[in-house]
């Protein structure tokens, strides 16, 4: 497979280290002083690398990417989650268990993942179904790497991730109830194992916010945004694909795949154009979100409208 | 009575029309300070739609509010409300093709063929057009009042259509939605039942 790598981005397009800096003592001093519970404290990573795949384009703002977010679970609204999901959404302990089709099922604590990853830092472009998208720089570790180390048999075919299911945390398990909760993703095995997917712990070298799916969560950045779960407790290799929300919500809008596909509209919505959250207007969407190159030889062969 | 009657419409005339405009302040209110959020253009098109559809659904409860309640005064703002009603859709659309869209005829043409929800909203807002245009007492007289109140039966289509807009626009969380549909229904079904006693 050919991988190729992006150019460098420019160091002048990220935000000045000073700028989140400031907005990091702000927080780290609002919550020395016990105004902020403990759900709510982003904690900077030390030493962070920057990966390869990296897009050049400018990254939205810490605001926007944490107060404009889908997370059913905390409302429908996207100012929701950054009103309902901080201090609700307990962060630790938090455990995720890895099972199925493997020789070495466990589980792990996300403080000693944490302590023995080598986080980098990605930043990812971020497609919704909805047709708006961001620019993220999120921090995280190879998800195919980490899930390896289970060793997976020949009759892991798929994937299948599930968020926490609590509706004393997660209010929106209660009362959206036309939906399955908790939270389903899957992915095909090979889908799993790219390079480009990523698991995910923080925003702009910090910890993720409630709202954006802490403590850890998924992101693959070539599908659109639901399939990206978040706040992960239950990882399971599997030898069918694997039920998601979304598909068994409405099987005729969000089909397992959801590639990122300008061509392929959402059978309500034109998928041809996105609108970058910061900009006006709209630009063309790209295919795989711009991912070809890594990842349309995943799908050769495929007839990518009706595997939508 | 009446001399005191016409000075109360007098006040309570420009009071309504102030309250009328209050959501429209708010959001001029909330763009000029940046408080829209991460996506304002959306924020502020589904705000006008929303409003424009709470205004629709209002001007079909004036007559059944009237009809059970005998409060004739409240004829006198059908009209009015009616017409809010309008320039919020016009904001509404206005709002898509300018903000959202920006000007692009070709996909605006495609997204109306192709997508059924923006289907529904043109077709709701093309039958408000010939109601908003007739709606002063010259067009009334010109048109002869039996023909006048034919042709603004028409409303009676556009508010389901505008709520049916809504239910086929949103990804999930019918329950908002569905309450405008079914309170449309219920307002239409309460003239039919008038209809059929007279």
């Amino acid at each position: 497979m050919l991988i190729r790598t992006p150019n460098p981005i420019k160091s002048s397009e990220i935000t000045p280290r000073q700028v989140y800096l400031g907005r990091r003592e702000m927080i780290m001093g609002a919550a020395a002083l016990g105004l902020l519970p403990a759900s709510l404290r982003a904690e900077p990573f030390a030493n962070l690398a920057r990966n390869s795949f990296s897009a050049s384009e400018k990254p939205n703002d810490y605001k926007d990417i944490t107060h404009y977010n889908n997370f059913y679970e905390y409302g429908l609204d996207k100012e929701d989650p950054s009103a309902n999901a901080p201090g609700r959404l307990k962060t630790r302990p938090w455990t995720v268990t890895v099972d199925g089709e493997c020789a070495k099922p466990g589980t792990v604590d996300i403080d000693a993942f944490l302590k023995e990853s080598h986080l980098e830092e990605r930043i990812y472009r971020h497609r919704c179904v909805e047709a708006w998208s961001m620019v993220i720089p999120w921090v995280g570790i190879s998800l195919g790497d980490w899930l390896k180390r289970f060793e997976p048999t020949s009759k892991a075919k798929f994937v299948a991730f599930k968020t926490l299911y609590d509706p004393a945390q997660m209010p929106g398990q209660r009362s959206l109830s036309s939906f399955h909760w908790p939270y389903a993703e899957g992915l095909r095995i090979d889908e799993a194992m790219h390079p480009l997917t990523l698991l995910c712990v923080g925003i702009y070298g910090e910890t993720l916010l409630p709202q954006n799916g802490a403590p850890i969560r998924v992101v693959i950045p070539w599908k659109y945004g639901f399939k990206s779960i978040k706040s992960i407790v239950s990882v399971s290799f599997v030898e069918k694909q694997p039920r998601t929300l979304w598909n068994d919500a409405a099987s005729n809008e969000y089909g397992f795949y959801s590639n990122v596909n300008p061509t392929v509209d959402h059978p309500r919505w034109s998928q041809a154009k996105e609108h970058r959250i910061g900009e006006f207007g709209r630009r063309p969407t790209q295919m795989f979100n711009g991912y070809g190159d890594q990842v349309a030889s995943l799908y050769a062969g495929m007839d990518l409208v009706r595997n939508f | 009575m009446a001399s005191i009657a016409l000075p109360r419409v007098q006040v309570v005339r420009p009071l309504a029309h102030l309250l009328c405009a209050l959501p429209l302040c708010w959001l001029a209110a909330h763009a000029a300070l940046d408080l829209l959020g991460a996506n304002p253009v959306e924020k502020a098109i589904r705000f006008l739609g929303d409003w424009a559809l709470k205004f629709l659904v209002l001007t079909l409860a004036i007559t059944p509010i009237r009809l059970l309640s005998g409060w004739s005064v409240l004829a006198r703002y059908r009209r009015m409300l009616g017409l809010w009603a309008f320039a919020y859709a016009l904001l509404h659309l206005s709002g898509y093709v300018v903000l959202d869209q920006f000007f692009d005829w070709k996909n605006i043409g495609y997204e109306i063929v192709k997508h059924k929800f923006i289907t529904a909203g043109i077709c709701a807002f093309i039958l408000l057009l010939p109601l908003a245009a007739t709606s002063t007492n010259a067009m009334i007289k010109r048109l002869g009042g039996r023909n006048w109140r034919r042709l603004h039966y028409l409303i009676y289509l556009a508010v389901p259509l505008a709520a049916v807009h809504y239910i086929w626009m949103v990804k999930a969380g019918l329950a908002q939605p569905l309450t405008y549909f079914v309170i449309t229904l219920l307002l239409l079904g309460c003239r039919a039942v008038y209809v059929r006693r007279r």
